[in-house]
């Protein structure tokens, strides 16, 4: 049972050796003469403008979670499309009762003004 | 080759409770303020629908359905009977609640009527697939009604903590779950059963393996030691309605978890997972009964005394015999009906600013409403268990079972706690009936039909420990 599972072991042992490796590699070999004006952060050559670490505005994740939500119906979309000629009414019909609860919970997130950004 | 249509009829109350939660969402969407209690009755009227439609179908025998992914059996049909008519109860009682607090109402009762969707689901569900569907359907809601009021960190703290634990609990869940899948090629639990019973006992690990992650997983959503940590935490930090909805439906909700992973999926390794639930029924009889002892707020003492009944509800499990699941349904439904009455007392009288949150807030509650009293005082003896109430019937019923099986220790170190258990809910009768009251104004449940809800509540506890036969004989015409 478990000698089925070999393969995967060596191919995370390789899979270390050549991500460490690699970095071990550049680390000995590589020339290392840091000075201020290299370590110093900087934009595109100038010196940078401001800090990375800026508030941004909360609404972005409202309709991150929305977006999510109504991206995944695509996942299930495809499949049932590929084989739709297969799967007969049944199969049809199923997929139109899940898209009517999702219209549902459509219906309530503008209602309640989720997708207005005022 | 199209798809077989699956025989939708055994399915009828839980698409009802589907259909009507939508129709209760715009409805309450679109109504006026003024027309807000429509959201109440939509509601009620799909709880009470689900009952009605379970009943019309009780006569049934048991029938799998959707593939072999549904079973409707007199288990899930008594529990879903249960599930709806103890929501029924929560809604009526956090009715004036969730208006004082200034709660969303359409949320609420939408987020309630979802969760127990997700229970009616979870206790009918005979592949691990609809299972955790069920499961995720029930606890969602339950996290989101928690934090309903994100202006209170208190509130936003629990409701945190609830989901983290939850969703650990979960993974472990399915993770043990995908291992026993792994071993024996199928997620329905019918197919299962055939290939571990066919396994030979050397190539039990991997089930065995897997059935550690599922009974950790279970054992949390039951809140039983050592995955209880969030239950106190998460009832004393929730609002008083939503510890009361949190108490009770999902209590039976988490025992329609264990009969169908544990009894149904794997007899064949019984020995194995009583001994686990052993360790498990033993700690929290135990630790829940003596941490309890010295709680001051009502609502921590209550959910460690839910620890340890839910120990003793183990107890009928880990005998594994058909009695023994059936005086386990019995603990559990007579357990979810006492807590409702005492939390929803606790919810109830925390009104005009003034939240109960400790036990000393019940002071003298005698001299200011007697009935009120009196009824708090029959769920205490009767969780005590204290004859003549269902409390006592129901551990009777337990300790017999575990006996039956040869297991006297177990019942005797049950016992010693259930002694232990006894001093902190008589001390809350004492408070009530012997300490003086801080104000001697008297105080009331809100509305009428309150007062009738929880008379109706108080005196089915003792009504059912006076004649238990009607309800212990459907929990064993159900295994």
């Amino acid at each position: 049972m478990l000698t089925n599972y070999f393969p995967i072991l060596v191919f995370i042992a390789i899979g270390i050796a050549v991500g460490g490796g690699l970095i071990i590699f550049s680390r000995l070999i590589a020339p290392n003469k840091p000075n201020a004006e290299k370590l110093s952060p900087y934009e595109c050559g100038f010196p940078a403008f401001e800090d990375a670490r800026l508030p941004f505005d909360v609404r972005y994740y409202l309709v991150a979670i929305l977006f999510i939500l109504f991206d995944l119906e695509t996942a299930f979309f495809v499949p049932w499309a590929v084989v739709l000629h297969k799967i007969g009414l049944y199969g049809f019909l199923s997929m139109m009762v899940f898209l009517l609860i999702l219209v549902v919970g459509f219906i309530y997130e503008w209602k309640k003004g989720a997708l207005e950004w005022e | 080759m199209p798809v077989q249509v699956p025989d939708l009829t055994p399915a009828v109350p839980q698409i009802y409770v589907l259909i009507m939660t939508c129709v209760t969402l715009l409805v309450s969407l679109f109504a006026s303020k003024k027309h807000s209690a429509w959201t109440y009755i939509l509601s009620q009227l799909t709880l009470l629908g689900a009952i009605v439609l379970t009943l019309l179908y009780f006569h049934h025998k048991s029938q799998v359905t959707f593939h072999g992914n549904m079973i409707v059996d007199h288990v899930s049909m008594l529990l879903t009977i249960f599930i709806c008519a103890i929501t029924f109860f929560v809604l009526l009682y956090s009715r004036d609640y969730i208006k004082q607090h200034k709660m969303p109402n359409t949320e609420y009762h939408v987020l309630v009527l979802f969760s127990t969707l997700g229970m009616m689901i979870l206790v009918s569900s005979y592949s691990f697939v609809s299972i955790y569907v069920g499961l995720e359907l029930f606890t969602l809601p339950l996290y989101a009604l928690i934090a309903l009021r994100r202006d209170s960190a208190v509130y936003s703290e629990a409701a945190m903590k609830y989901f983290v634990m939850g969703a650990i609990a979960s993974g472990m869940l399915l993770y043990g779950l995908s291992m026993i899948y792994g071993a024996t090629g199928s997620v329905q639990i019918a197919e299962v059963v055939k290939v571990i019973s066919a396994l030979p006992s050397s190539q039990h690990l991997i089930i065995l393996f897997g059935l550690v992650f599922v009974i950790a997983g279970v054992a949390f959503k039951l809140g039983a030691v050592p995955f209880h940590m969030w239950v106190p935490d998460v009832y004393d930090g929730s609002p008083n309605t939503v510890t009361l909805m949190i108490a009770t439906g999902p209590k039976i909700a988490a025992f329609g978890l264990v009969i169908r992973l544990l009894a149904e999926t794997m007899p064949d390794v019984q020995l194995a997972w009583s001994h686990a639930l052993m360790l498990i029924a033993v700690l929290s009889i135990g630790l829940g009964n003596i941490v309890a002892i010295v709680q001051s707020n009502i609502k921590r003492m209550l959910a460690y005394s839910s620890i340890a009944q839910m120990g003793y509800m183990l107890l009928g499990v880990i005998a594994g015999t058909a009695n023994g699941y059936a005086a386990a349904m019995f603990y559990v439904l007579i357990y979810s009906l006492m807590s409702l009455a005492a939390f929803g007392l606790v919810a109830m009288l925390s009104r005009d600013g003034i939240d109960i949150q400790h036990i000393e807030d019940l002071r003298g509650l005698n001299e200011r409403n007697p009935w009120l009293a009196f009824m708090m005082l029959i769920v205490m003896f009767s969780m005590a268990g204290i004859p003549p109430l269902a409390g006592f019937m129901a551990k009777i019923g337990v300790l017999e079972a575990v006996i039956a099986v040869g297991h006297v220790w177990l019942a005797a170190v049950a016992l010693l706690f259930a002694i232990v258990g006894a001093y902190y809910y008589i001390r809350v009768v004492k408070v009530m009936y012997f300490d003086d009251p801080l104000q001697s104004t008297r105080i009331d449940l809100p509305t009428g039909d309150m007062r009738v809800a929880l008379t109706v509540n108080g005196l089915s506890v003792l009504a059912l420990g006076i004649f238990p036969g009607i309800l212990m004989s459907l929990c064993q015409a159900a295994f």
